[in-house]
């Protein structure tokens, strides 16, 4: 497939920005200055100042002499991109490739786009008739390569759709400075007469190259399709995606959920055929107002089934704003993880942890209740009985160690030891009798002490002497004396119950 | 004519049995080992598809229940199952579990903040076939709500278990069995020091179609074991010497 790129010079970017916010503006000459050097100098003028002759680049003071009527607004550093950021984000619904030109233009890649919107020429039209009705001025060309359709977009006069093989003629009668040239070199070039790139572009190329350097050659080489220029996505596009532009704009919840559905069916069955499942998946919607809309989730393992993956997002539908409608949808799988293919058997059956059917609960669950809720825990060597177990971080993750079945633990442990008083004899018997909120307990039977030592190379204190006790009751408990007897009284805390 | 009137009887339990929804029970069925407790059963079969209803008063005895709960699932996730466990305060430590025949790792803790949101979990996690079974810690449950869980149960055929503790009140609810476990002191083998196995009285407060009653059961060897006669506590020294 041939490459085709679309170039657009929006020539009163930031201007135009200011006239949509303020349409009191749209006849007057007003400016944007920035201080450089001590002084203002005017870095955007609107259609009406520029008629009065002035220009970008010019001292504010000048341009005040000329007309003292003149409005000045304060440029922001950066504002221009930032505005050819969003509107390069817009044109996201166009092609899924578009980059922004400092300090005035876009780039598109439109290559197998244009279909969609019935050729070439309304596909132009349509982005020129878009970006034209919301105010701003524009020209775009579309040609082979980026250097020509940038070329004709700015110097271009009746065609602005210049077919591949055909980048030569349409560059003959442009000046130089249509090859994207330095100052420099444009200045040089119109010193020696050649005012036409037709002039050189048949001169030797070790001429060339010798008066005006490397850049020339390239900038043309890049304009003719023999040297390959690439641009830079805005957003970078996820190997998984799939679009689905909508003829009339989307309202309602219904129309959502086709849209979903169809993006899924194609993207699941892509997926299938690569062996791969999705962990997220994002669902963007472009609205007719220029603004994207998004909801995403999240599975706790690889999954291509699409029917769960819809029950995912169903509970997020209704958090999408329509507004006036949505014209493209855009369904991205950011995270995918191999799915190996047995596991697609036990779709139905199985009972386990692998259960797909578990997986999708957990799912849905944590989808509706927050992935923060959901814990698993597997065995860590650590004595210390906080640390003994660790979170898992997927459903099938195996435990790297076995449990320990040779120590008693407690059924319930507290999350932090509760301070109790005993009386015990010395120096490592069991506690005869222990007051815990206010109840005293009679320890009739008892066994210890087990003495963990404090990890020293994560925290530092006292180790713990634990003992099994039993009251008269029959309840039984899990305390422990926290360091040595060593002159002060050392502390009791009860730090569970056993079964 | 009175072994007629007998086989009567007899078979209208049976049909009444069915009228009320307990199909006969699966070729599959686990037994729970429970003992002399499955008898006061309907069918003298520990009923995995239902609804179980434990209270607690106390921490112990909220910590005892944990334990038969942890009993009662070893047999039942034995095949491999999973189990899912739900609290709003969850205090269990999952290493204990081990102690009981299940391996901590399949259970999945959801730990929530509302009740509401605890049953329902619930309710989503019973109406899934791929589990063992499915516990809940809460505080109350209606008659709705415990309608809803039987009818989830009934479909999947999941064991759920509602631990309450401290209930405000006990409401009649559409669970299958009211249970409540209490410790009891542990005897070890006569002439050994330390704490004997845990041991417990279990109460069946409720059960539908069956037989309550109370039994005093010891978790030993991996099992539950009746403690048969009730042997005179020995007057013990009150703790053993040791080190």
């Amino acid at each position: 497939m041939a490459q085709r790129f679309v170039t657009i010079w929006l020539y009163h970017l930031v201007t135009d920005w200011l006239t949509i916010r303020r349409p009191d503006l749209r006849q007057q000459p007003f400016v944007l200055a920035a201080p450089d050097h001590g002084r203002m100098v005017i870095t955007a003028a609107s259609t009406a100042a520029q008629a009065q002759g002035i220009y970008a680049g010019m001292v504010l003071a000048d341009a005040r002499a000329i007309l003292p009527a003149l409005q000045v607004f304060n440029d922001r550093p950066g504002l221009a991109e930032e505005l050819l950021q969003a509107l390069a984000k817009w044109c996201i619904r166009y092609t899924p490739f578009a980059a922004i030109d400092p300090p005035d233009g876009l780039i598109l890649d439109a290559s197998g786009c244009a279909h969609l919107w019935g050729g070439e020429a309304p596909y132009l039209e349509a982005i020129i008739t878009r970006l034209q009705a919301f105010g701003y001025q524009a020209r775009a060309a579309m040609a082979g390569t980026i250097g020509t359709a940038w070329a004709v977009s700015r110097f271009g006069s009746a065609h602005f759709m210049i077919d591949s093989g055909k980048e030569q003629e349409a560059l003959l009668y442009l000046p130089p400075a249509a090859l994207r040239l330095e100052q420099e070199t444009v200045e040089r070039l119109q010193k020696l007469g050649l005012v036409n790139v037709s002039h050189f572009i048949n001169m030797p190329r070790t001429a060339l190259r010798r008066r005006f350097g490397q850049e020339l050659l390239q900038r043309l080489d890049q304009a003719l399709g023999r040297e390959e220029e690439s641009i830079q996505p805005l957003e970078p596009v996820q190997p998984f995606q799939e679009r689905l532009p909508c003829l009339e704009p989307i309202l309602t919840a219904t129309g959502i959920e086709i849209a979903l559905q169809r993006l899924l069916e194609a993207l699941c069955n892509r997926l299938r055929r690569e062996g791969k499942g999705l962990r997220t998946a994002v669902l963007k919607a472009f609205r007719v107002d220029g603004r994207v809309v998004q909801v995403s989730i999240g599975t706790n393992g690889a999954s291509h089934n699409a029917d769960h993956l819809f029950k995912l997002f169903a509970h997020k539908i209704p958090t999408i704003e329509p507004a006036l409608g949505i014209e493209l949808f855009v369904l991205e799988a950011p995270k995918t993880d191999a799915l190996s293919p047995q596991q697609e058997t036990l779709w139905t059956g199985g009972c386990g942890l692998e259960s797909p059917r578990l997986s999708e609960l957990v799912d849905r669950l944590a989808n509706k209740l927050g992935a923060h809720c959901i814990h698993r825990y597997l065995p860590q060597e650590h004595y210390w009985p906080e640390r003994s177990a660790r979170p898992a971080a997927s459903l099938d993750e195996k435990p790297a160690t076995a449990w320990r079945s040779d120590v008693l633990r407690p059924v319930r442990l507290l999350p932090e030891p509760e301070r109790i008083t005993v009386a015990a004899p010395i120096p490592d018997y069991p506690p005869m009798l222990f007051r815990y909120q206010g109840q005293v307990h009679r320890v009739r039977r008892a066994d210890g002490p087990e003495r963990i030592e404090r990890e020293w190379w994560l925290e530092a204190g006292p180790h713990r002497d634990y003992y099994v006790v039993e009251d008269e009751a029959g309840r039984r408990y899990w305390i422990f004396r926290s360091g040595h007897y060593d002159g002060s009284r050392p502390h009791w805390f009860l730090h569970g119950f056993f079964a | 004519m009175p072994a007629t009137r007998s086989d009567i009887i007899h078979q209208l339990q049976k049909d009444i049995l069915l009228w009320q929804g307990f199909t006969p029970p699966a070729a599959t069925a686990v037994p729970v080992g429970l003992g002399p407790v499955e008898a006061a059963f309907p069918r003298g079969v520990f009923p995995a598809a239902a609804v179980h209803e434990l209270l607690s008063e106390t921490a112990e005895e909220a910590a005892v229940t944990s334990g038969f709960v942890a009993g009662l699932l070893s047999p039942l996730m034995r095949r491999g199952g999973a189990c899912i466990w739900i609290s709003a305060t969850r205090r269990l430590f999952p290493p204990a579990l081990k102690a009981f025949g299940v391996e901590p790792e399949r259970v999945i803790f959801i730990d929530l903040n509302r009740e509401k949101e605890v049953l329902w979990a619930m309710e989503e996690a019973l109406q899934c076939e791929g589990l063992a079974a499915v516990v809940a810690e809460v505080k109350e449950i209606s008659f709705t709500a415990s309608r809803r869980l039987q009818l989830a149960v009934e479909q999947s055929r999941v064991t759920g278990l509602v631990l309450r503790h401290q209930p405000r009140d006990l409401n009649a609810n559409a669970c299958m069995a009211r249970w409540r476990i209490r410790p009891v002191a542990s005897e070890p083998e006569p002439g050994m020091p330390g704490v004997g196995f845990p041991r417990w009285q279990v109460e069946l407060l409720k059960v539908r179609n069956g037989k309550p009653g109370s039994w005093l059961l010891e978790w030993s060897a991996g099992r539950f074991c009746p403690v048969l006669e009730k042997r005179v506590a020995q007057p013990q020294a009150p703790a053993r010497k040791t080190g």
